[in-house]
């Protein structure tokens, strides 16, 4: 296939029409929806809100929740390992704290757990991959925090509480909005490199839903940047971290407490005990369970492994009904379908539009209402720009970003994004880029409440893991919010707990127990999880495979 | 899939030295689990943020060794390449506080800095584009600022403490002057130090407080009707 500049003929014809209507538009505004044209169109057209989709949850302590077919198979399969194969009587890290999951909330629960008091080599920090691949290292647009004079707690409070669909704990919308502030300063006094004016005032702008300015960036690797420090400030407390070893079911004791974890390593396959007085559940989402078959933003293991592992303790679920689908994943080149195109080039000026370089949304709704008009203007209204794989995407006009805040804006302020498609030969300074919503958050979660506790004893959680926070969908600046909020809450509170609690006789039993239940409704028994990592290999190397080494 | 109809053309590429045929177009990632490959280590983010899969391989027909992140880069016909699973390079453990940028912290916890040769190979090897070499310089003579911005972009993926023929272990380095210039030689922002002092003044919680026990139709009303700056 011939390629100019990185684009085939047939897409070169819908960018002249882009490049034709640009000098109009730059002084347009388009108006957004009010909250009934927002219904509307998410109801018309938000994956999310199509009922055939989803099944009702049959077993465990959120029986009767409606949620997705891959969440749904997911909470209601076997254990991978049975009672009878684990020998509980010898514990390999006998240890204070339990932190599964190695991302940011992960993370800052381990540095805030230390800090309250713990001695470090008490501390165990497992992770499935390496310390800090998580979602958190990918994020890249920003962190919200309201910080500036015409900005305050309460107005950002509104806004989460609006874009969420009024559906938020009120009690974890307000920790995360009143935390805000501090943890920006914390960063800061760590050594986090965030945008700043000459005079130190933080450079910050809007995110789809923001009523003020709170957007705290760090060019557009504030997720790699925010993560960089605090792994490095984690390693410097001397934290113990085991790598290539997920959990694959927690523990409880005698006494009905979560009392530690089996780990799997998954180079050696052998299993680790880990007896633990309070255990942090920082495991992330479920990008990539793939969610009817969307591409995904997400990193490798987000496969949601602690949902199925917390369920099966007992711990109860809330909003995962709702998944986040961000508005703007690459659409072309192939290579890098379904990666995040971060929100900050809309944020920047680039506008959204359809093949006849026409808008057809304001840029920055909340994700949700985003993302369910570019699916709109793709299936039904007949707008979308075809690639060559029969993909539907929009544009996204990047080459106005430098028109409007000056040159050199977007290599400097976006070098991430920048950088990616120039590997694929398409400069989006003088190109608008091709994006279709992409499978980002899971919104909902386990429950905790402010302080980052379960509702299981011995039980806490941070992070993408947990529900409430976001209510039905979360706002841009949010996600990195919230696991430096909910981890640092979970690990003081862990640690106080650690302090006090006393650790019965390990057992598996609610495995058992949980595995009856599920043979009752009639869970095939070739369902098993949690799933550790997607199947990616080549369809015809699968299916000549034999197990025999 | 389009592949397995044979209806994209096929590329020889030699994974390891074993040679196997994939779907032209592919990353690099995908490439090896299209031919089988089931990723343990070498795979991470799959979005080119977190240097997991750093590679080096080779063109049919040329002598230059290069590099790149799999997951970032396409497969070309008669490509060899082994990815990296691991860089063994020691980070030196520091209390942020206790560090004097004046007295050059960055050679002190990494002396090593001072054995470059200035050969540029950490630069050519940067998946990610960066001038190593001049970050390294920077950093001896003790220009964090410029050391941080130069290294900003780093997803240290540990090609350059492999290529460095003075053991420097380049990306560490260039964590410790973001930190340092982050903490010691940034302006701070005095707005935030503001924001953070107002909260104990209880305005921001007794707001909040208001807020919580609205009912659903009256909060709904407050969201319509806030001012967009």
């Amino acid at each position: 296939m011939k390629l100019i500049k990185g684009y085939p003929e047939s897409m070169r014809e819908s960018i002249e029409m882009v490049e034709k209507t640009r000098e109009k538009r730059l002084k347009e505004k388009y108006q957004q929806m009010s909250m009934e044209e927002r219904d509307d169109v998410l109801n018309k057209y938000h994956p999310d809100y199509k009922p055939e989709v989803k099944r009702t949850l049959s077993v465990g302590n959120s029986k009767g929740e409606i949620v997705p077919f891959e969440v749904a198979d997911l909470i209601e399969s076997y254990s991978r390992i049975s009672e009878k194969d684990i020998d509980l009587s010898n514990i390999d890290y006998d240890v204070d704290l339990l932190i599964i999951g190695g991302g940011g909330a992960g993370t800052m629960a381990g540095i805030w757990a230390t800090y309250e008091g713990i001695d470090p080599q008490n501390i165990l920090m497992t992770t499935k991959l390496r310390h800090g691949d998580s979602n958190s290292i990918m994020a890249q647009g920003g962190i919200q925090a309201a910080d500036k004079s015409n900005d305050a707690p309460e107005i950002h409070y509104l806004d989460v509480i609006g874009g969420g669909h009024f559906a938020n704990d009120p009690e974890l919308v307000e920790a995360l909005v009143s935390d805000g502030p501090a943890i920006i300063k914390w960063f800061e006094g760590k050594g986090v490199m965030f945008d700043k004016e000459k005079d130190g005032t933080m450079i910050t702008i809007h995110g789809g839903g923001t009523s003020r300015k709170r957007m705290h960036s760090a060019k557009d690797y504030t997720g790699m940047e925010l993560l960089r420090v605090i792994r490095d400030e984690f390693i410097n407390l001397s934290i113990p971290a085991v790598e290539f070893s997920p959990a694959i079911e927690l523990l409880m004791d005698d006494k009905g407490q979560v009392a530690g974890a089996v780990l799997f390593n998954i180079e050696t396959h052998q299993y680790y005990v880990v007896r633990a007085k309070a255990t942090i559940m920082a495991t992330g989402g479920f990008g990539r369970l793939h969610i009817q078959g969307f591409p995904t933003t997400n990193h490798y293991g987000a496969t949601a492994d602690g949902l199925a592992m917390a369920y099966r303790c007992g711990a109860r679920l809330r909003d995962m009904d709702s998944v986040q689908y961000h508005p703007t994943g690459a659409a072309f080149p192939e290579q890098i379908v379904g990666l995040l195109i971060t929100e900050k080039v809309r944020g920047l000026g680039a506008q959204p539009l359809n093949r006849e370089g026409e808008m057809f949304v304001h840029p920055l709704e909340p994700r949700d209402v985003e993302s369910a008009a570019f699916i709109k203007e793709c299936y039904g209204a007949g707008g979308g720009v075809e690639t060559p794989t029969g993909m539907q995407g929009v544009w996204l006009d990047s080459p106005m970003i430098n028109m409007i805040k000056g040159e050199g804006v977007t290599e400097r302020e976006l070098s991430a994004m920048y950088r990616m498609f120039k590997r694929f030969d398409i400069n989006m300074v003088e190109d608008p880029i091709l994006v279709f919503p992409t499978l980002h958050y899971q919104n909902g979660g386990v429950v905790i409440d402010s302080n980052g506790a379960t509702e299981l004893k011995g039980l806490f959680a941070g992070g993408e893991v947990t529900g409430g926070v976001h209510g039905k969908n979360r706002l841009m600046g949010n996600s990195l919010l919230d696991y430096s909020v909910f981890g640092r809450r979970a690990g003081i509170s862990a640690a106080r707990y650690a302090k006090k609690a006393s650790i019965g006789k390990l057992t598996l039993s609610h495995v058992t127990k949980y595995s009856k239940e599920l043979k009752k409704v009639g869970v095939p028994e070739s369902r098993k999880s949690p799933m550790i990592l997607p199947e990616y290999r080549g369809k015809n190397v699968m299916s000549r495979a034999i197990d025999i080494f | 899939m389009l592949a397995e109809k044979n209806q994209i053309p096929l590329v020889s590429v030699f994974i390891m030295g074993k040679e196997y045929k994939v779907p032209s177009g592919l990353t690099l990632m995908k490439a090896m689990e299209y031919a089988g490959y089931r990723y343990t280590r070498g795979a991470g983010c799959r979005a080119g943020f977190c240097g997991a899969c750093a590679t080096i391989y080779r063109l049919k027909d040329d002598y230059k060794l290069k590099s790149a992140l799999a997951c970032q880069t396409t497969v070309d016909d008669g490509m060899y390449l082994v990815q990296l699973p691991f860089t063994p390079a020691n980070k030196k453990k520091y209390d942020m506080e206790k560090l004097n940028i004046a007295h050059n912290a960055l050679l002190k916890e990494y002396p090593e800095i001072a054995r470059c040769i200035s050969c540029n190979s950490c630069t050519k090897v940067c998946p990610q584009e960066l001038k190593v070499m001049d970050y390294v310089q920077a950093s001896l003579r003790g220009d964090i600022e410029k050391a941080a911005i130069l290294s900003f972009d780093c997803v240290q993926c540990g090609l350059c403490a492999f290529r460095c023929p003075a053991e420097i272990t380049q990306y560490h380095v260039g964590q410790l002057a973001r930190r340092l210039n982050g903490k010691f030689v940034a302006p701070k922002a005095i707005h935030t130090e503001e924001a953070v002092a107002k909260l104990n003044n209880g305005v921001s919680k007794k707001e909040i407080s208001k807020l919580k026990i609205l009912k659903l139709a009256e909060i709904k009303d407050l969201y319509k009707k806030r001012v967009t700056e």
